[in-house]
């Protein structure tokens, strides 16, 4: 049988989530054996490919680049996972959408009036979104997996229904924060 | 004397007072019927929806803390319809104001926080509110942040019904509604208020807290439990 093909995604998040990936320890032995992790930022490549089965995504859509991204992941996925509170409703990432809704007003508070060397706005990056999104705020999202990060336990548990074919029961398995 | 009623909840045959409500009954007979905005001790508001049945004969749903029981009433605390009104009103709540649970006071002792796991709130489905409140931090033992805020006016009613004060109420209405101290004072700047501490203690989620001290060391519910035996007492006496 081939191998279920597996990408995870780091969009505006801290890593915490990929930390807790990575956590399942020898349980990723196991997993091993049946993926093949085919886009990761733990894995060098660079266009996300065509015909995945799962993707997890963590981080909030922030940037156009992203939102990019995650159209083209959407596209080549099968089943895609909101890995995260930042991916299932912003989180810390979307604390800036309370700054009035203005980009301009996030920069300068990031970048000129908390910075104490070299107070300018960054250029020559992507665009940020007006708001930061939830990933069901710009695209259809199939499971969430909520948490501040989710337990390596937890990430084990949906991966593992997904790999056998059933939809995670999460009642009383998650916690926000 | 008040007079006794028989009613069934899920299937239980049970003796209530007349006149109670039905939450109060559930829990006294150890049925559990998830709720929020219900405080034991205080009055009843309704709100939060959270802890709605059914009962047979109505197609309506009930919200169980301000439903009285009656004779013969037949009682349904979960079934598919009311696991999604409930799911429902967790959802709506967490979309109203900007719930960040990570950098919250009361992560991992947050009623709306234990709520949404236990019922599988995983998602919004509607767009999230980004207010922006400005913190208060002008009392010198207290912070409201009306943020975090979910209108349950658990404070009102403890501070009305069991302080004796009425310090707290709530301004405008609908989404923009706010809890407030005096007139839309600083809470630092209220002359009523008695600095007390039962609002933090009853406050269901991070809203109203003891500054400096994370709510993992004021364990809440103890001081709640002790604020509600004061009361009873009180009463009795």
């Amino acid at each position: 049988m081939a191998k279920v093909r597996l990408a995870t995604v780091w969009l505006s998040g801290c890593s915490g989530c990929h930390m807790s990936f990575l956590d399942q320890d020898e349980k990723l032995l196991e997993l091993a054996g049946e993926i093949e992790l085919v886009y990761s930022p733990i894995a060098d490549v660079k266009n996300f490919p065509e015909n995945v089965d799962i993707t997890l995504v963590e981080g909030a859509v922030g940037n156009e680049e992203q939102l990019e991204l995650l159209k083209r992941i959407r596209k080549n996925t099968k089943i895609l996972v909101a890995l995260g509170d930042c991916a299932v409703n912003g989180n810390v990432t979307a604390l800036r959408n309370s700054l009035n809704n203005s980009v301009e007003e996030v920069l300068k508070k990031a970048y000129v009036e908390n910075a104490t060397l070299k107070q300018n706005t960054p250029t020559h990056v992507p665009r940020l979104l007006k708001k930061a999104l939830a990933l069901n705020e710009a695209v259809k999202v199939d499971f969430y997996v909520p948490g501040c990060p989710p337990s390596a336990n937890l990430i084990n548990y949906v991966l593992n229904e997904l790999l056998e074919g059933r939809t995670p029961a999460l009642e009383g398995r998650f916690k926000y924060g | 004397m008040s007079k006794t009623v028989e009613l069934t909840i899920d299937g239980k045959k049970v003796a209530a007072k007349e006149g109670d409500n039905i939450l109060k009954v559930a829990r006294e007979n150890n049925i559990y019927i998830p709720a929020l905005c219900y405080l034991e001790g205080v009055s009843s508001l309704g709100g939060c929806r959270v802890c709605v049945v059914e009962i047979r004969g109505s197609p309506k749903v009930f919200a169980s803390c301000v439903t009285p029981v009656a004779e013969g009433m037949e009682v349904i605390t979960d079934s598919e319809r009311l696991r999604r009104y409930r799911k429902w009103a967790i959802e709506l709540l967490l979309a109203e104001r900007p719930h960040v649970c990570s950098v919250c006071v009361a992560n991992g002792n947050c009623e709306l926080q234990q709520l949404a796991t236990e019922l599988g709130v995983d998602h919004l489905r509607v767009d999230r509110k980004w207010t922006n409140y400005e913190l208060d931090l002008t009392h010198e033992r207290f912070a409201y942040d009306p943020n975090r805020c979910i209108l349950c006016t658990r404070c009102i009613r403890v501070c009305d019904e069991v302080e004796g004060v009425h310090a707290i109420d709530l301004m405008l209405r609908g989404k923009n509604s706010k809890v407030i101290f005096d007139l839309d004072d600083k809470w630092g700047f209220a002359e009523s208020c008695t600095s007390c501490g039962k609002c933090s203690a009853v406050c269901p989620v991070g809203a109203l807290y003891v500054k400096g001290k994370p709510l993992s060391e004021v364990k809440k519910k103890e001081l709640v439990s002790f604020v509600m035996s004061r009361r009873s007492e009180k009463t009795i006496g």
